[in-house]
């Protein structure tokens, strides 16, 4: 099996030349002698292969390689390999050790030209070993990036909250109070498949242990976060010009936001008239209710009617009716998107819920939302009303049934049926929702409710 | 440690056929179970059709055939005690009653030993479903043949019938097989009380103390339960328990990544189960070529619904009880401390077997186990606490411990009847096949390439290893099974077949030409001018020989170099 592949490291030019420029410039001004030092890269063995596993170093460092010897044993996905040198030298750093992980492309040793440079790139290494891969352990870790979804344009669902790195964060019911996860063997390989982490996954197995269908409906559903160990430096600013990577949580979201494709969506929109609103909200501010608690305690009254639009579909089978009124609502932060849920908003009264909006909201800025407090919502609510947008849609959160995008609230001529002509506050909501579970006539039904409860909003107070 | 679960299933038919033809029974070297079909071979020797003979009939002339049967020592009951009637004791009966010696056989439990009982046979047929099951659910594989099949689903009492089933077929072939033969079944624990003496008798009766010339421990083994494991039989189990499969859990720990736990993680995983393994060395499938358990570990455990702990003691496991469920803890093997609480809803020891010796008697003949195995020399005989040999005693299977495989037993038993009866016999070890009955499966002869490597630095020869894979088996992709790889271990020198390793379809099948090869002292250049029918899975070794680059020339004395006749 161990076929020698002439699969050669593949030295990436662009950072080479950076390297070399400014290596030139700080010690010589002879462009012509430039320090050649490159990077020994993990090599795709074939085309599945996403990360490799360094089975051995057939040489150590300070061995000089020639061209086309084999210099590192690496272990795929499907088999073991002898990699060769492309390049003669030194090998003068190795970065990855036996037994580590590395993704394919990234660099696992340096190569120096000539002895000299040895010293060099070893340094080299150490500076950069931070940014480096770090060895993995080849067993499955507790802790995954988690898969955020996010709609659209709108600020939907999704993000990070920095799940500390330490496993025993998530509080678990079947985990003798949170020191542990217990998740059965299937649903751990499957959560780092999908790159789901299991920290923030409910179990549904006995006592409560998470099973693999747990971790497919949270792969799709939750929208969850889960920054990086180190919290990323946030860039300060964007380079032209440059092809900048998704860092692990925009790349969840991008495959999120692939994934939504699978789902047959449709929209309904609706124009809902907000003068009363308007006045009941004046009256009870002071007493501390947003808007927003007044949005989801409306959506949440209009959904008690109408269940199947806070239903989901999880499996292309079934409806599944959720038993909790729980409405996530997106909130732009830090570059990135998340959905504090007010839970049972239907049951909680408006001043209670809107307390719970804003410890929610401290807690989402201070990135210490615990996992239930972000990955439950059964109904998102997206409101880019306050940069004037007046009406948008909103892609819907996988795992959910029905997202609402909530316009501003504007002044309009209307025409009414008695054939006048008057100004009223209206703005324009327009939902999305799964077909295969809710359609079109459940959407409508759902938004002349609404509109009759925020036009008539005596019920949000009791 | 090895166990005897990988002893394959024998089956009486195939080789009844071929014994008919058989003038000399003498000839007919096979092991174990497969003797049976060849005892009763003698008996109708002189029937000239395929019926058999009832088994009143069978036992009338066996009574006539006993009586020609040499003339034992007047002093002695038997010429040849056996203490139990496994797979080692049943083979060195019938190869003793062969031998013209009158034979008795000790059985305090049931005929057939753990292997026909609790081991490779019933396990056989919980592999034979597993493998039919994981076929059917595999979606990809039907869609690639052309088949269509809707959801495969199985009964769970269906299935433990048919284990069980095949354990009481096999177990009344084989008690069958001695009776015919006039092997003297005497019920209940042996105990060696003296010198050529043993007693025997079920509790609460008064024990029968019988004399032979020779004794032959054959006791086996039981599962090997760790301290600190406490085993309820119900969510804490052994292979014991586990082969009546009394219920599948959805999730179960295995304990130990041998021989059993693979196989059982083969049953577990078609059934439905998801596996945790938990192993205590480094790696997973210790004792195999480390590249036949890497390529394993890709095919049998990788891409299923297992996961593992490799490393770690199961220090503790409590059974499940009061609505909790079984707590496995994980202690680390080098630092001993606590490294981690598994919760499953099963667990299965599978941590190899223990010799079981105890009550033998062995005190009164100044015998001491090792870790409860009978020390023995390589001709079986017993030795002493002094170092010295016990004349006439002799142990063989897994009580000895060397090699804890049914048929290696057996092939003790055969040699132990051969010196005996006067012919000086050591049984080649590194002869005897094992085997792994997965999902492809796993089989061996020989050394590891490790252990070949360590012996040729010793020796001073050199080594060199071929491996052909089942993907360029015309056979193997018929089947849409070209996973597979297969590892000749060899002297380029000599020729000499040091070590051969299958992991493929039909593996278990396949290692036979390689360790006849080893045992009869084939050289690769002679074997490899052998013929395959093709296309077959044997070509895969076909190959593998011809891959082989020896410098030794093929012997002359070699049929194939004789002249053909016209």
């Amino acid at each position: 099996m161990a076929n020698v592949l002439q699969t050669s490291f593949l030295p990436s030019t662009s950072s080479l030349r950076r390297r070399s420029i400014s290596g030139s410039k700080g010690k010589s001004q002879s462009l012509q002698v430039k320090a050649k030092i490159r990077e020994i890269f993990m090599p795709a063995l074939s085309s599945t292969m996403t990360e490799g596993k360094i089975v051995s170093w057939m040489k150590s460092e300070g061995d000089k390689l020639s061209k086309g010897e084999s210099v590192v044993v690496v272990e795929s996905d499907k088999a073991d390999m002898d990699v060769e040198s492309f390049h003669e030298g030194f090998l003068a750093a190795i970065m990855v050790e036996e037994g580590g992980v590395a993704p394919v492309g990234s660099a696992i040793a340096l190569l120096a030209e000539t002895e000299d440079e040895i010293a060099e790139a070893k340094a080299k290494s150490q500076s950069s070993s931070n940014s480096t891969p770090q060895v993995v352990e080849e067993k499955p870790k507790q802790i995954e990036e988690a898969a955020p979804d996010v709609p659209a344009a709108a600020a939907a669902p999704s993000v990070p909250v920095a799940k500390a790195v330490t496993l025993g964060s998530a509080v678990h019911p079947a985990s003798e109070g949170g020191k542990r996860i217990v998740a059965s063997p299937y649903a751990k390989k499957l959560a780092k498949e999908l790159k789901v982490d299991l920290g923030t996954v409910v179990g549904s197995g006995p006592l409560g242990r998470i099973v693999a269908k747990d971790v497919e409906a949270a792969a799709v559903a939750v929208p969850v976060a889960a920054s990086p160990a180190k919290p990323d430096p946030v860039a300060p600013g964007i380079e032209l010009g440059t092809v900048v990577p998704f860092t692990t949580m925009q790349g969840a979201v991008s495959r999120n936001m692939v994934e939504s494709l699978s789902v047959p969506t449709f929209r309904v929109g609706y124009t809902i008239t907000t003068n009363a609103l308007d006045a009941l909200y004046k009256k009870i501010k002071s007493k501390g209710v947003t808007m927003t608690a007044l949005l989801a305690k409306a959506t949440a009254l209009a959904l008690v009617q109408h269940p199947v639009v806070n239903s989901c579909c999880r499996d292309g089978n079934s409806f599944t009716y959720n038993s909790s009124i729980n409405i996530a609502v997106a909130v732009a932060i830090d570059g990135g998107l998340i959905t504090p849920v007010l839970q049972d908003a239907d049951k909680v009264d408006i001043y209670t819920l809107s307390r719970k909006w804003k410890e929610l909201v401290d807690k989402a800025r201070a990135k210490q939302l615990q996992p239930h407090e972000y990955n439950t919502g059964t109904f998102t609510l997206s409101n880019l009303g306050m940069f004037g947008v007046d009406r948008f849609d909103a892609i819907l959160p996988p795992g959910t049934g029905a997202i609402m995008a909530v316009g501003a609230s504007q002044p309009s001529v209307v025409a009414s049926m008695d054939g006048r002509i008057g100004m009223k506050n209206q703005m324009q909501v327009n939902v999305t929702a799964d077909h295969r579970v809710i359609y079109g006539a459940d959407l409508a039904a759902f938004l002349q409710t609404l509109a009759k409860i925020v036009e008539d909003p005596k019920d949000l107070t009791f | 440690m090895h166990s005897t679960l990988s002893f394959s299933q024998a089956t009486t038919v195939p080789t009844t056929n071929y014994a008919f033809h058989s003038q000399s029974p003498i000839n007919l070297r096979f092991c174990g179970l497969r003797r049976e079909a060849f005892g009763i071979s003698i008996l109708t020797r002189s029937s000239s059709g395929r019926v058999r003979l009832s088994t009143r009939g069978r036992s009338k002339r066996t009574s006539a055939s006993t009586g020609n049967n040499g003339t034992p020592p007047k002093s002695f009951d038997y010429d040849l005690i056996i203490i139990g009637a496994g797979v080692g004791g049943h083979g060195a009966a019938l190869h003793a009653v062969e031998k013209g010696l009158k034979t008795a056989i000790i059985e305090g439990d049931v005929v057939g030993g753990t292997c026909v009982n609790r081991g490779c046979v019933p396990s056989k047929a919980l592999l034979a479903v597993s493998g039919r099951m994981r076929e059917l659910q595999s979606e990809h594989h039907m869609k690639a043949l052309g088949l269509q099949v809707s959801a495969a689903g199985y009964d769970r009492q269906g299935v433990a019938d048919h284990a069980n089933n095949l354990a009481s077929k096999i177990r009344s072939n084989l008690t069958n097989s001695m009776k015919a033969l006039g092997v003297d079944i005497l019920t209940g624990f042996g105990t060696i009380v003296g010198p050529q003496k043993v007693k025997y008798g079920k509790v609460g009766f008064t024990d029968n103390v019988v004399t032979a010339k020779d004794i032959i421990i054959a006791t086996g083994s039981v599962p090997f339960v760790p301290k600190g494991i406490e085993v309820d039989g119900k969510t804490v189990i052994t292979s014991d328990h586990a082969l009546k499969l009394e219920f599948v859990p959805d999730w179960i720990a295995i304990v130990g990544s041998g021989y059993i736990g693979l196989e059982f993680s083969d049953v577990y995983t078609a059934l439905g189960s998801e596996v945790t393994f938990i192993e205590a060395l480094d790696q997973l499938m210790p004792g195999f070529d480390p590249e036949i358990s890497k390529l394993a570990q890709r095919v049998l455990i990788n891409p299923r619904k297992i996961d593992y702990h490799t490393g770690v003691f199961a220090t503790k496991i409590t059974p499940a009880r009061d609505g909790k469920p079984v707590i496995v803890e994980l202690t680390d093997a080098k630092t001993k401390e606590h490294k981690d609480t598994l919760e499953v809803d099963a667990a299965l020891i599978a941590t190899g077997r223990a010799p079981f010796t105890y009550g033998l008697g062995l005190e009164n003949i100044n015998v001491v186990t090792q870790r409860g195995f009978v020390p023995v020399d390589e001709r079986m005989r017993v030795i002493d606490a002094n170092g010295n040999l016990v004349p006439h005693l002799y142990c063989i299977g897994d009580a000895n411990g060397k090699m804890m495989l049914a048929h290696a037993a057996s092939a003790q038993g055969i040699s132990v009847v051969e010196q005996v009866t006067g012919r000086d016999h050591v049984l080649n070890h590194l002869s005897v096949p094992a085997a792994c009955f997965t999902h492809p499966e796993i089989s061996m002869v020989g050394l590891t390439e490790p252990q070949a490597r360590e012996k040729a630095e010793k020796e001073g020869f050199e080594i060199s290893v071929a491996k052909t894979s089942f993907k360029a088996n015309t056979k193997a992709l018929a089947e849409n099974e070209g996973e597979g790889l297969a590892k000749l271990i060899y002297r380029p020198d000599n020729g000499e077949i040091l070590g051969v390793h299958i992991f493929g379809l039909h593996a278990a099948d396949l290692i036979h030409e390689a360790s006849n090869a080893v045992a009869l002292g084939t050289r690769i250049q002679d074997i490899r001018f052998a013929v395959h029918a093709h296309p077959t899975l044997s070509e895969v070794l076909d190959e593998l020989f011809k891959s082989a680059k020896v410098k030794a020339p093929a012997s002359t004395s070699s049929p194939i170099s004789e002249p053909v006749a016209a």
